[in-house]
This record gives C-alpha cells, sequence and structure tokens, in this order.
C-alpha cells in the first residue's frame, strides 16, 4: 500500500469537485474491494476521499412509482429492505447470492457496481494485465493461461475478464437507472445498460462516469411484477464468485427478461434475447450468447447458461 | 522405555478413567478467547520488535540478472533490506528440496528473493514493491504430467511385485484399465507461516514460529545457517494448521533470521497468502493408470497400480500407490511410483501423503470393478479383505477390522435402502446419489520424550511435542492424569518448545500415538523416582495418593521437586506386524440436473483406529479430514498455468476450500478397537484417516446420481452438464 492522504466531505457535489481537483482522487465507500486492492498495490490512489456520511444512505419512493437507492445503502440493507422484498425480489435473491454476510453489511450500492474484476492475473502485480497496467498485455490470454472463470462475450483481444457483482444483474435486469453528480455539481442519469463499459482496447475504462464524477443513487423503474428469480451456479455452495449466473423474470404470459452474470464484462442482456423467453432457454441462449469467444477453459459457460435457465424455467 | 512386547491384557489404561473419556480441549478457551499465543502474536517475547515483508519471484525458474532496492532502501522506516544476490545459497535444511534463499538461480515462482524489514508492516510492504529485479527466464518446460507418464508407465523397477499381474490380467474374467487424476492440492492452513525470529547479534538465535516438527526444524535451522544447535532455541506452542505444510523450515523464519541479522533487532515476517500456494510446498498433482482383474466369484486376482506425480530433483513426491500394496487381498500385486522433475514450487507432504491421493483413484477403481462384477460395492470390498499383508502373507495386520467398519456404516447409513440405478432418484430438480469408499492410512510410530516433574501435588509435563490444533494437549494431560492417578486439573502441559525433550512431533498421523506413549513412559520413570524416594515397592497410584504396604501418602504431601525424563522406543517385534488404520465412508449427494452443481446432503465415517484417546478432539480430527476431502471431491485445484510455471488462483478466494454451506451433517463412529502393538497405550493416529477415501465416495455418490463417471478431480459441474439426463 503507498501512502495516501484521505479527507471527508461535507456533500456529494463537494466530493465529486474535490475528487477532479486533486490527481489520483479515489472515493471510498464500504472499502471491502477498494483498500484490498490498494494493499495488493493494485490501486495506488494518491488521496482518497471517503463519501460516507453523506446521506446517501436511504431509499426513497419516486414520483414515477419506483425506488431510489442512495449510493451509499448497503447490501445488506437494499436486500432486506421490505419494498425491494416485495417488488423486486430479484434484487434481495442476487444480493443474497454475493458475498458474505459480513461483506454485505459494509459493501454498498455505488462501490458494488465499480467493484472490480476477479481476474486472477489482475491480482498478480507479477503478471501483465492490460486492465491493470495498459499496454502490458493480457497475461489471461497466453499459452497456458488458466482462464475457466473468465468471460466468454462482449470481451475483445485486449481483455477477457467479467464483471463479478450479483447485484448488477438484479439491477440489469430491472432496467435500473444510475443516478450521478459531476465535478461541475451537475446531476445526470446513466442507464445501467450503458454504465459499464466493454473492453475494446481499454479495459482500464470500466464506466461510463467522468473523472471525478460520483453515483449518488440507482433508480428502479415502477415494479414490473412477475416471477423473479436468481440462480447462480458455482463451485461451492457460498462464497464463490459465478462462473454463470441467470437473473430471470417471467410473466404470466410467458414473456420477461433474462440478464447473465459470470460471461461478460457487464451483465449481460439483449431486447431480441428477451423477446426469445417464450421459445425457451436455447431460443434465448442462441440471442445472447450467439457470439461468444470462449477459450478451451470456459467454453462450458455456453451450455451451462442454457442449462440454468432451462432449469429455472422448468421448475415448479 | 523400550516397547518391546505387544501390550497385555488390563492395562492401566484397560481401566482408564480419563483418558478415552470425551473432554473439551484444555487449550480451548484461550483459543476462543484470542488469548493463545501465535506466532506472529509473540508481541511480547522480544522487546523493539521490527517487521518484515517477502518480495517472490516474478518468473517460474531462470535466473536473477541484478536487483535494484536503491528505493526500497531509501523509504520511509526501513531499517535493511537483504535480497538473495548478497548471500550465498543456504544450505538446504532436513527434507528441504527447493533452495529456501541466497543466490541467483530461481527454482519456483514466488521463491523468496528478498526482505524488507521496517518499522511497521505497511513501510515494509510498500518498499519491498519498489524493488526492480531484472530476470534471465529458463527455457520454456513441459508441464504435462500425463504425457510424462505415457513415456514413464512401465519402465525401471516396480515398487511392490508379487505374483504374476501380467497373465492375472490377461486372463481374468473381469478387468478394469483406467486413467485417473488428481490436481495438485494446497494446505492453505488458516494461520499463514509466520515466524518471529531474534538473531540480533549474529550469535544466538531464538525462534518463535509456527511449525509441526520442533527438533526437525530445531536441526534444519542449525544446518541453513551453519550454527550449533546449541546457540538455537524454537518456540511453537500453538499452530493454526498444518497439515504436512509445516513440518520443515520454511522462508518465512529463513528471512526473519536475516533480516534481524541485519538490522539488529527481532523482526516478524508472516507469508502473505499469495505466497502461500507458490512459495511453500503444497501436494502433487497425480497422474494414476489402475487395472484390476477379478475372477466371476468377484475376488480379485491382479492389482496394478502405477502413478506418477511432479516435484524439483531429488524432492519425493506424491505415491499416490501408497496403500495399494495392503489394502486388499490379491495373489498378484504389482506398484510403481514414478516421480517427474518439473521448475514448479516444491511438492511435499500433505495430509495422508499418498494414500489421500491414492484412494481417490483406488476407490473408484472398486466401485467401478463391482459394477462390471454385478455386485453391491460394500460386499465387493468386504470379500477382498485381508488379514495378511497381501505382498507379503508372512504378516499379519496387528489390527484390522475393516469389514466391521465397512457393516456397521452400512446399517447406520441405510445402505440397504440406497439409490441403485445411477440417474434413477429424484427430489425435484436433484439427482440423489451414494457412494461409499474405504480407507486405509499407515499407522507410523517415531520415538518421543518427554520430561515429567512433581511438586506440591501439580504434575508438569514437558515436550517439544506440538499441537496443530488437534488436541495433543488435551490428550497428553489425560494421559499423565491417567498414569500419575491424578485428575486433569492437576496437570500443566508445556509443549512445543526445543528447551523440552524431543518428541515424535505432529505429522503422519504418528503424533498422539508415540506422543502419549511418551508422556507415559515419562510418568512411569516418574512413578519409579517416587518409589524409590518413598522407599515402597511397585506402588499404586490413584485418586492422588501413592499406595503401597503400609505406604499410603497424597503426592500433595511429597516434599520438594521429582522429576524424570524418559522416552519410548519402539521395539522390533513391531516389524513382524504390518500397522495401519482403515475405514469406510458412506456419502449422499445431490447433482442439480440442470446445472451439474453438486452437493453434499450427507457424511458417515466409521473408523478402525484403536483405542480413542479422547472421542471429542478424535472425532473433530475426523470431521476436519471430511472436510477437506470434500474440497479435493468438488473443488480444491491449484490452477497450473503451463505457460508460466506457476499455479495461478493462489489466493483463498480463486483455490476453493469447502465453506459451511457445502459440509451437511457428519457423523463419526468409532470402533471400539484396541491395537496391543501398535503402542503400549494400544492406540493408533487417526487424524489422517479422516482425509481418506471421502473424495471417491462423494465421486462415486455423483456416478450414483447421475451416471457420469467422472476420473479428473474435481468433479466439477463442467465434467458432469455434458452427461446429464434431459431436464424433466
Ligand atoms: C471475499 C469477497 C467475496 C466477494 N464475493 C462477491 C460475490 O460473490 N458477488 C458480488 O457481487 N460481490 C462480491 N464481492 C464484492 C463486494 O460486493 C464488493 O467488494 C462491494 O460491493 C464493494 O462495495 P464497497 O462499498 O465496499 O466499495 P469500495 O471498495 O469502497 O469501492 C469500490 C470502488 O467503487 C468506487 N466507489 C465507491 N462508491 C462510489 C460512488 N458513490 N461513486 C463513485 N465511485 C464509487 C471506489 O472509488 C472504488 O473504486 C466480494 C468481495 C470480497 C472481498
Ligand atoms: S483478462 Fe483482463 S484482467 Fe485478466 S489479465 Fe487479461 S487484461 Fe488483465
Amino acid at each position: 500500500m503507498r501512502a495516501f492522504s484521505y479527507e471527508k466531505v461535507s456533500d456529494p457535489a463537494q466530493a465529486a469537485a474535490r475528487a477532479a481537483e486533486v490527481e489520483g482522487a479515489k472515493f471510498l465507500a464500504g472499502g471491502t474491494n477498494l483498500l484490498d486492492l490498494m494493499k495488493l498495490e493494485i490501486e495506488r490512489p494518491a488521496h482518497v476521499i471517503d463519501v460516507n456520511g453523506l446521506g446517501l444512505d436511504e431509499i426513497t419512493e419516486t414520483d414515477e412509482g419506483g425506488l431510489r437507492i442512495g449510493a451509499l445503502v448497503t447490501n445488506t440493507a437494499l436486500s432486506a429492505d421490505a419494498r425491494i422484498r416485495r417488488d423486486y425480489p430479484v434484487l434481495t435473491r442476487a444480493i443474497a447470492a454475493g458475498a458474505s454476510g459480513q461483506l454485505r453489511n459494509k459493501a454498498t450500492t455505488g462501490g458494488n457496481l465499480l467493484q472490480r474484476t476477479r481476474c486472477p492475473y489482475f491480482y498478480d502485480t507479477a503478471q501483465p494485465c492490460n486492465k491493470r497496467a495498459p499496454g502490458s498485455g493480457c497475461a489471461a490470454l497466453s499459452e497456458g493461461a488458466f482462464s475457466r472463470q473468465l468471460g466468454v462475450i462482449g470481451t475483445s483481444d485486449a481483455c477477457i475478464a467479467t464483471h463479478p457483482s450479483d447485484m448488477a444483474v438484479g439491477m440489469r435486469v430491472l432496467d435500473a437507472m444510475v443516478e450521478t453528480v459531476t465535478p461541475e455539481g451537475m446531476t445526470r442519469t446513466i442507464p445501467l445498460e450503458e454504465f459499464h463499459l466493454l473492453p475494446g482496447d481499454t479495459p482500464e475504462q470500466e464506466s461510463a462516469l467522468m473523472p471525478g464524477e460520483l453515483i449518488t443513487a440507482v433508480t428502479l423503474p415502477a415494479p414490473v411484477g412477475g416471477e423473479q428469480k436468481y440462480h447462480k451456479v458455482r463451485d461451492r455452495a457460498s462464497y464463490a464468485f459465478a462462473l454463470v449466473s441467470v437473473a430471470l423474470i417471467r410473466q404470466p404470459d410467458g414473456t420477461g427478461r433474462v440478464a447473465l452474470g459470470g460471461v461478460a464484462p457487464k451483465p449481460w442482456r439483449s431486447a431480441a434475447a428477451d423477446a426469445e423467453l417464450p421459445n425457451g432457454a436455447a431460443a434465448v441462449m442462441a440471442e445472447l450468447l450467439g457470439g461468444a469467444r470462449p477459450t478451451e477453459e470456459n467454453a462450458f459457460k455456453i451450455t451451462l447458461a442454457e442449462r440454468t435457465l432451462a432449469a429455472m424455467l422448468a421448475e415448479e | 522405555m523400550k516397547f518391546d512386547k505387544a501390550a497385555g491384557e488390563n492395562t492401566l489404561f484397560d481401566n482408564a478413567e480419563v483418558v478415552g473419556r470425551p473432554t473439551h480441549r484444555v487449550d480451548g478457551p484461550l483459543k476462543v478467547t484470542g488469548t493463545a499465543p501465535y506466532a506472529y502474536e509473540r508481541h511480547d517475547v522480544a522487546e523493539g520488535q521490527l517487521y518484515g515483508y517477502p518480495l517472490g519471484s516474478a518468473i517460474g525458474h531462470g535466473r536473477i540478472v541484478s536487483m535494484d532496492a536503491e528505493a526500497a532502501r531509501n523509504s520511509p522506516g526501513v531499517r535493511a533490506v537483504v535480497t538473495t544476490l548478497e548471500i550465498d545459497p543456504l544450505e538446504k535444511g532436513m527434507n528441504n528440496v527447493a533452495r529456501l534463499f541466497g543466490g541467483a538461480e530461481v527454482q519456483h515462482y514466488h521463491q523468496a528473493i528478498a526482505v524488507v524489514v521496517a518499522d511497521s508492516f505497511e513501510q515494509a510492504r510498500a518498499a519491498a514493491s519498489l524493488i526492480e529485479v531484472e530476470y534471465e527466464k529458463g527455457d520454456p518446460e513441459d508441464y504435462d504430467l500425463g504425457a510424462a507418464f505415457e513415456r514413464l508407465q512401465g519402465s525401471g523397477e516396480m515398487d511392490t511385485d508379487t505374483g504374476d499381474v501380467e497373465s492375472a490380467l490377461s486372463g481374468a474374467a473381469v478387468m478394469l484399465d483406467e486413467m485417473y487424476h488428481t490436481p495438485s492440492h494446497s494446505h492453505m492452513a488458516m494461520e499463514p507461516h509466520a515466524s518471529v525470529v531474534d538473531w540480533s547479534d549474529g550469535d544466538r538465535m531464538t525462534v518463535w514460529t509456527s511449525n509441526q516438527m520442533i527438533n526437525w526444524n530445531h536441526g534444519s535451522l542449525a544446518t541453513t545457517f551453519g550454527l550449533d544447535k546449541e546457540k538455537i532455541r524454537v518456540e511453537s506452542p500453538y499452530i493454526g494448521g498444518g497439515f504436512g505444510g509445516k513440518l520443515w523450515l520454511r522462508a518465512d523464519a529463513v528471512l526473519a533470521a536475516l533480516g534481524s541479522r541485519a538490522a539488529g533487532a527481532p523482526v516478524k515476517v508472516a507469508l502473505p497468502r499469495p505466497m502461500i500456494m507458490n512459495n511453500t510446498t503444497h501436494r502433487s498433482e497425480t497422474v494414476q493408470r489402475i487395472r484390476m482383474a477379478a475372477g466371476e466369484d468377484g475376488k480379485l486376482t491382479g492389482i496394478w497400480h502405477e502413478a506418477a506425480s511432479h516435484t524439483l530433483p531429488d524432492g519425493r513426491g506424491e505415491n499416490a500407490t501408497a496403500q495399494t500394496p495392503y489394502f486388499y487381498a490379491s495373489e498378484a500385486i504389482r506398484t510403481k511410483h514414478h516421480t517427474v522433475s518439473m521448475s514448479l514450487p516444491e511438492s511435499a507432504d500433505m495430509r495422508a501423503p499418498g494414500e489421500a491421493s491414492g484412494l481417490m483413484a483406488l476407490e473408484i477403481a472398486m466401485d467401478e470393478m463391482a459394477e462390471k462384477l454385478g455386485m453391491d460395492p460394500v460386499a465387493f470390498r468386504k470379500l477382498n479383505d485381508t488379514q495378511v499383508n497381501p505382498s507379503n502373507p508372512d504378516q499379519r495386520f496387528s489390527d484390522r477390522h475393516f469389514v466391521e467398519c465397512l457393516e456397521r456404516g452400512a446399517a447406520t447409513f441405510g445402505w440397504a435402502d440406497r439409490n441403485t440405478a445411477p440417474g434413477a432418484t429424484r427430489d425435484g430438480q436433484w439427482l440423489i446419489g451414494h457412494g461409499v469408499a474405504g480407507a486405509y492410512r499407515g499407522a507410523l510410530v517415531l520415538p518421543s520424550g518427554a520430561r515429567a516433574l512433581l511438586e506440591g501435588g501439580k504434575l508438569v509435563v514437558e515436550t517439544d511435542m506440538t499441537d496443530i490444533g488437534t488436541g495433543s494437549y488435551t490428550i497428553l494431560a489425560q494421559t499423565a492424569a491417567e498414569t500419575m492417578g491424578l485428575t486433569l486439573d492437576d496437570i500443566e502441559m508445556r509443549m512445543g518448545n526445543s528447551a523440552f525433550p524431543v518428541s515424535s512431533g505432529s505429522g503422519g498421523q504418528f503424533g498422539a500415538a508415540s506422543s502419549s506413549a511418551g508422556v507415559y513412559a515419562a510418568c512411569m520413570a516418574l512413578r519409579a523416582r517416587i518409589a524409590e524416594e518413598l522407599g515402597v515397592e511397585e506402588p499404586e497410584f490413584r485418586e492422588g495418593r501413592v499406595i503401597a504396604g503400609n505406604t499410603n501418602r497424597a503426592l500433595s504431601e511429597l516434599e520438594g521437586e521429582i522429576d524424570a525424563v524418559d522416552s519410548i522406543e519402539w521395539g522390533d517385534f513391531q516389524d513382524e506386524y504390518q500397522m495401519a488404520t482403515f475405514g469406510a465412508h458412506f456419502v449422499e449427494v445431490g447433482v442439480h440436473a440442470g446445472t451439474g452443481e453438486t452437493r453434499v446432503r450427507r457424511m458417515l465415517a466409521v473408523c478402525d483406529s484403536g483405542r480413542i484417546l479422547n472421542p471429542v478432539t478424535a472425532r473433530s480430527q475426523v470431521i476436519g479430514g471430511m472436510t477437506m476431502a470434500v474440497g479435493a471431491a468438488l473443488s480444491e485445484d491449484m490452477a497450473l498455468d503451463s505457460g508460466r510455471g506457476m499455479f495461478a488462483n493462489h489466493d483463498l478466494a480463486g483455490y476453493e476450500v469447502a465453506v459451511h454451506a457445502d459440509i451437511p451433517e457428519q457423523e463419526v463412529i468409532f470402533l471400539d478397537t484396541l491395537d496391543p502393538v501398535a503402542s503400549p497405550l494400544k492406540a493408533k493416529g487417526v487424524g489422517e484417516l479422516g482425509v481418506c477415501g471421502v473424495a471417491a465416495a462423494v465421486a462415486n455418490a455423483v456416478y450414483n446420481a447421475t451416471g457420469v463417471r467422472v476420473r479428473d478431480y474435481p468433479v466439477t459441474l463442467d465434467k458432469l452438464i455434458g452427461g446429464l439426463p434431459p431436464l424433466g
């Protein structure tokens, strides 16, 4: 860990302004990801701006009949909220499938969206990684590398890492929007669909946020009802990132939505795939994973995604 | 005390009042209150401790051309930096295969190449990342163990060659010939390797460490640093798990010592979790070929087990054939273990070295043979039991109740009502299956000593024996109390210190049987001393009193200190027997019909391992072994990057050990057996037996659930989904 300065600010706009002003600044929310990465010298912020205590920890109702979730609402509070459990159960299920109780007590809504990949080579500073050290190469794509956990679609020749969040997959299937404040004090709204960027040639750029821009909230539109499920598949029963996860909302008429985790650099969903839901899992996955470019080690994720959805659809 | 003939009837321990009673561990309160002093937290033992942080090699093998530690030396708080280029290659300690430090050669990834010493941990860690290293990579290597096995099989002198295996196989009514694979496994003890070392004056050295074998460690430190053993003291009273990973001297102590000498102050070093996998030792991957022949009657007529594992030059690897010469009756048995030299981190012992991986394969093969024969797998194993060593029929087993293990287990588990047709039992979307496997693990014993000291009715026992979480403090206190006619409250155990008599140490499941016999020997010597003091013959010791003829005195009334030192020596008569421990494991799993996720639902172990000194701590050992084996069966896999010659998933997020949610109800039954040949207490170890065979029972249950036979561990869903029945 490198030495850094620490600052507490009094309101969100000031946080954003200060972050833009000070070179190498980072926001600190729950710290469950940032502090780990700092200890490993993967993140080396020169300045840390603590965004706790800015009043961003509430869940309120929106005029449109949805919910606004403050960026500092913890994963525990969010998954346990009665309105979420009643009207957006897929989100509760997705969050509860992630990390552990202790981590969810600290993890926040904004921090969760911006948690970084779990690619093993990203974590090993002795190895090349375009995401960690732009231009150094991608260790995961070299001959003999270990890529079982990594992405199969939306990846590039520069990076095949996945976005590891479960919460984000639940939010994506609910058409969530991200609210921010910019260093200039302006607010803006970014659909979650556009929030995470695909790696292309610049895998170090992971989100649509501008330098200094702070997430203030995530909003959910009015409830869409239907049957809502989240199935996270992994090698052990708990405390592991998804090999594949499927978020499903199905209406009584068989229509609905599907989003995938564990396969791509962002929660993976498409309108064309949603439209195939009445035709079954194979049809959905043909659309959703049609362009997949897996490695030999992770090609199973394509079959797995289809079988997982099929099982969810077949469940009584 | 020489143990030179089998223990007789009605010994002290056959009528025991303390030994064998369920007793919670005496060190439990210290552990749950966080006051048991583990190595890295020995803040009080030496003033002015500094923090050392290691740097590991970034290449798998090759040479270091240059190192620039200037920036690190000038970094805030830094007191000293020692790089590998400044130190001549250190001598290797006992059983160390990889060199721990010194010189330009890199033998494996994350080999220690520098230590930075600073006032704070954070300063040391930050400075370590500033060291610039220029490497010259070694030539690319082939890490394909399967290919190496293909080249080597059949070559060299066989390790066991009894009877005529080839004709048994060629004429067999039923034959099996399959390949099996187990990946490399990491011990991943909760407590990382850690040491505080005070070698400030470059002369006398004190080492507070986490090590299973005090005496080996002591000797290795002397060899490594060219010091007289007398100048070194080693303490390791509490150890947060070892599993064989802490049998030898490792880099933590070496770096702390070098750092201490350089900084002129005590230094502590803990290996960071990412270095545990590639810097310390691991259990090697194995490739195994098993051929078996049987007659129509189900009797085995031939077993040919050949295996390969990787190691650095001169290492022993992982001999997966270890159990095969002894476990099942067969007139013809052939085994061979090939070690394959590879520039990977050092492979060495891990809990039940040999048997753990060997039974993962052999016990699947037994399941497959039973199926080919159309026999129940429990009945097939019972039929092939033996009371003599099949590769040396003149040698009997000292005590073997494998058949009883299978029978008790089958009855308790409800084996008769199991799923019999693969894929035929469902619970919603889960396919349910049942599996069984046998367990075998040798019962080694080593010499073990102790000192017993009586003062004011209290008994202090000193021995360098360690407690690696196993319960040694408790069983040794029980042994001492029993022998002296005292209660547990009267005993103070002092352990894990090179100032005390040399014991067996903890490893190879030899610790409990050996060290309890050593404490027994010391206490018997003390009884003789007391008799001498009182001038009486053959006194009885009970209820805190010494009684002989007209003499009847409370031990607490004896004046002054009386002490005795002795150790147990093992007689040759034991060689006339094959000594081992046995078990049977029964497992129920659910496999998700859609995703192939496997979840264990029920586990039962039945163990035959002689007298159980303490059912509470013994059960903990066995369920811990079963838990470790669930990891080995379903998720643990050191992911080899064959381009880099390193294990890539080097933390606890990437290397998936079983977590609470993976472990269901576990039941353990100990058969009420006594082995008079094994030790004066008629006891054998149990800590490694618990891990043996379990993974195969899981794999067999998965087969039974799905009809998909996986011979390549871990049994992960990607190996199952292709063969699962359609979703219904
Ligand atoms: C052992 C372990 C297991 C885990 N398992 C899972 C799992 O199974 N599934 C899963 O989904 N997650 C898992 N996680 C990840 C966990 O969910 C994230 O670490 C957590 O959600 C991050 O939230 P935080 O508030 O702690 O973020 P921090 O660590 O504080 O911040 C993370 C990043 O977000 C930025 N940031 C934080 N808040 C804002 C804001 N308001 N605006 C702009 N930027 C911001 C920070 O600058 C930083 O870059 C696991 C984590 C650990 C350590
Ligand atoms: S996949 Fe991405 S994160 Fe992983 S090594 Fe390659 S560039 Fe880095």
